[in-house]
């Protein structure tokens, strides 16, 4: 762990404990968006802000070094892509976009209300690589812009 | 069933550019391009497939029934809309080719252009209200990002501006479209056309005034017009001919069409207001043009003033008014589309867009120069070019509805549009030169788009013809004139009568 680079000793401690509830608890607001308020969009939210928490309290480059931007990149179109797969999979089972095809189980449990579940999984994880990505894009062309006005390029 | 897939292919298109084709940019090209194709065959087809379905054909997402789902309609309206979107869309992704080389991130482009496609094909297509919303909204901010493409400070800032502008008028379309919600109970378009014909509610003139704003800053009518002329020009020249060309046209005018004349049935109040903006865009539109010397500000401002043609043939409220209008629409969405390319294809050369330090292009550019000189001609409404027969048309109406002093005014217009499409011509492509050299030759993608365009704008002529004019044009305006059939289809659906 860099010591310079990020926030103070104290914030750092800290954050590493609340950074897996954050995490955790924005899972459980996807997995359960059929059953309590939320879904996708909003758990997908969540996790973002787990990411964000990481990168605000270590540094920019602490994210980086563990895991590649690509790959948020390819989650991020992954799970959008995966959405439409599931609604053309509706069309191929009853001839419907987005329509219901698996089992809808039993009221009121985990395993309930069909593919809505899958698709906020898909939605959770474009929401949440998408937002960090904007955060991180953010955060990486305000230091360039800086840079440049150091060495007098943008006036 | 096609309907959906207008929708689904373009939406899966961007997202699997956006997986697979980040380091590898001819095969985002590559599925542009294919899809641009299929979108083109499939818009086609389905207006041949609706002769033999009655006139209308309609989809239901999830296997729910119409007023509970989301529904798709698709009609000779949205079909005549989908065949524009798709062809003016294939031609400029086929431009775009070779247009983008100066540019970086070429994925990006053709993911966004997709989307774009996405949130248009929507539109026209949708029966719902707030579906209709979600896709402007698709197409919108795929369309701010694509303004912005080139990342230059004069760029960046007209995006900013089509941000708020289009961030206003969404918020007041999501604002009526809540009041019609309080109203009706009801989201689905054709099952609030139907409520309202029992609702003396006065509230409903309040939606009239929020949609029109709202609508009119898309469709960019004149007190609603000023973020046009920054926004069109700023773009790279694909995206200025498809916003110019159609996506205006279609978030603003067949959104205004479909939801007064289908849903509201045509009230006598907002063809009133229409045909007096109408008339005030054309006048506007066109002095302000005379007055430009950057070449694509010059097409932005012109786009205003033909917006204003179209929207005073909708506002006489008679089929040949109609018919005029939606000729026209046609017609402007290709000639606008090639001179934008036309320009597109200077700037490529020349890298300016001041038409002070142009001239004597003819010469060295003789493609770019003669087709210009088409798509000049059209616009200005000179005979054989598709232009003419439009506007010849909503003049005619204009005298048949009683109204002789809207006519001469549109013929005023017309005689200005001429005039500085000529200045346009005179300083870009003949006169003196004002240049030093040409930096770069136009390649083969640009000029074989412009080729097709100018082709177009001789070829969509016919259309006017008596015995096609029945089997193309008619439909459409039957299909806006009709007040109770788009209401009619919902009345079978209905979940337990309310």
């Amino acid at each position: 762990m860099n010591e310079e680079k990020g926030m103070t000793i104290i914030v750092k401690t800290i954050t590493r404990f609340t950074v897996w509830l954050i995490f955790l608890y924005g899972l459980y607001i996807i997995i359960h968006g059929h059953l309590t308020p939320g879904g996708g969009f909003a758990g997908g939210v969540i996790i973002s802000l787990s990411f964000v928490h990481l990168t605000l309290a270590y540094g920019k480059d602490f994210f980086l070094k563990r895991h590649k931007i690509s790959t948020l990149h390819n989650i991020e179109a992954g799970g959008a892509l995966a959405f439409v797969i599931i609604g053309i999979l509706g069309i191929a089972w009853t001839g419907s976009f987005l329509a219901n095809f698996i089992s809808t189980g039993k009221l009121f449990t985990l395993k309930s209300a069909g593919v809505i579940p899958l698709l906020n999984i898909a939605i959770g994880a474009k929401a949440g690589t998408a937002l960090y990505l904007v955060f991180y894009y953010l955060v990486t062309h305000r230091s360039f812009i800086q840079k440049s006005e150091s060495e007098g390029e943008i006036k | 069933m096609i309907t959906p897939y207008f929708v689904i292919i373009p939406l899966f298109a961007a997202f699997l550019i956006a997986l697979i084709a980040r380091k590898k940019e001819n095969i985002a090209a590559g599925i542009a391009l294919i899809v641009g194709i299929i979108l083109c065959i499939m818009s086609i087809y389905s207006f041949v497939l609706l002769s033999g379905n009655e006139g209308a054909i309609y989809y239901h997402f999830s296997n729910w029934k119409a007023p509970i789902t989301i529904s798709l309609v698709l009609d000779y309206l949205s079909s005549f809309m989908l065949i524009i979107i798709s062809v003016i869309s294939l031609i400029a992704i086929f431009y775009s080719l070779q247009y983008l080389n100066h540019y970086t991130g070429k994925w990006q482009f053709f993911a966004l252009f997709m989307l774009m496609i996405t949130g248009m094909n929507g539109v026209a297509l949708t029966g719902d209200f707030f579906n209709l919303f979600v896709f402007i909204e698709i197409s919108l901010f795929s369309a701010y990002s694509l303004v912005a493409f080139g990342c230059e400070a004069e760029e960046l800032e007209a995006a900013f501006k089509y941000a708020i502008v289009g961030a206003i008028s969404s918020t007041l379309i999501l604002f009526s479209v809540g009041i019609l919600y309080s109203i009706t109970s009801s989201l689905n378009m054709a099952d609030v056309g139907r409520l309202l014909l029992n609702e003396k509610s006065k509230v409903i003139y309040l939606v009239y005034g929020m949609m029109i704003v709202g609508f009119g800053l898309k469709s960019a009518l004149v007190p609603f017009h000023a973020w046009l002329p920054d926004a069109h020009p700023s773009a790279p020249a694909p995206i200025s001919s498809m916003l110019s060309g159609v996506l205006i046209k279609v978030l603003g005018i067949y959104a205004l069409i479909r939801v007064f004349f289908n849903v509201f049935g045509a009230p006598q109040i907002f063809l009133q207001i229409i045909l007096i903006l109408g008339i005030i865009s054309m006048v506007v539109g066109g002095l302000m043009s005379l007055m430009q010397w950057d070449i694509k500000r010059l097409l932005g401002f012109s786009t205003v003033s033909q917006v204003g043609y179209i929207f005073l043939g909708i506002g006489l409220g008679t089929p040949l008014g109609i018919l005029g209008a939606i000729f026209h629409l046609l017609n402007h969405s290709i000639f606008k589309a090639l001179l934008f390319m036309n320009a597109g294809a200077v700037e490529y050369a020349l890298d300016t867009r001041d038409m002070k330090q142009m001239g004597g292009l003819s010469k060295k550019l003789p493609i770019t120069s003669t087709t210009s000189m088409i798509g000049s001609l059209s616009i200005s409404g000179i005979p054989p070019f598709n232009g003419f027969f439009s506007k010849l048309i909503i003049i005619i109406a204009c005298i048949q509805a009683g109204h002789p002093i809207y006519a001469g005014w549109a013929i005023l217009i017309s005689i200005i549009t001429l005039a500085y499409y000529l200045k346009m011509q005179r300083f870009t492509f003949y006169g003196k030169q004002n240049f030093k050299k040409i930096f770069e030759k136009v390649p083969f993608t640009l000029k074989t788009s412009m080729i097709i365009l100018a082709g177009l704008c001789v070829i969509s002529s016919v259309l006017i013809i008596p015995g096609i004019k029945e089997v193309t044009l008619d439909k459409v305006t039957e299909v806006i004139l009709d007040k109770t059939k788009y209401i009619e289809y919902i009345k079978p659906l209905i979940l337990g009568g309310r």
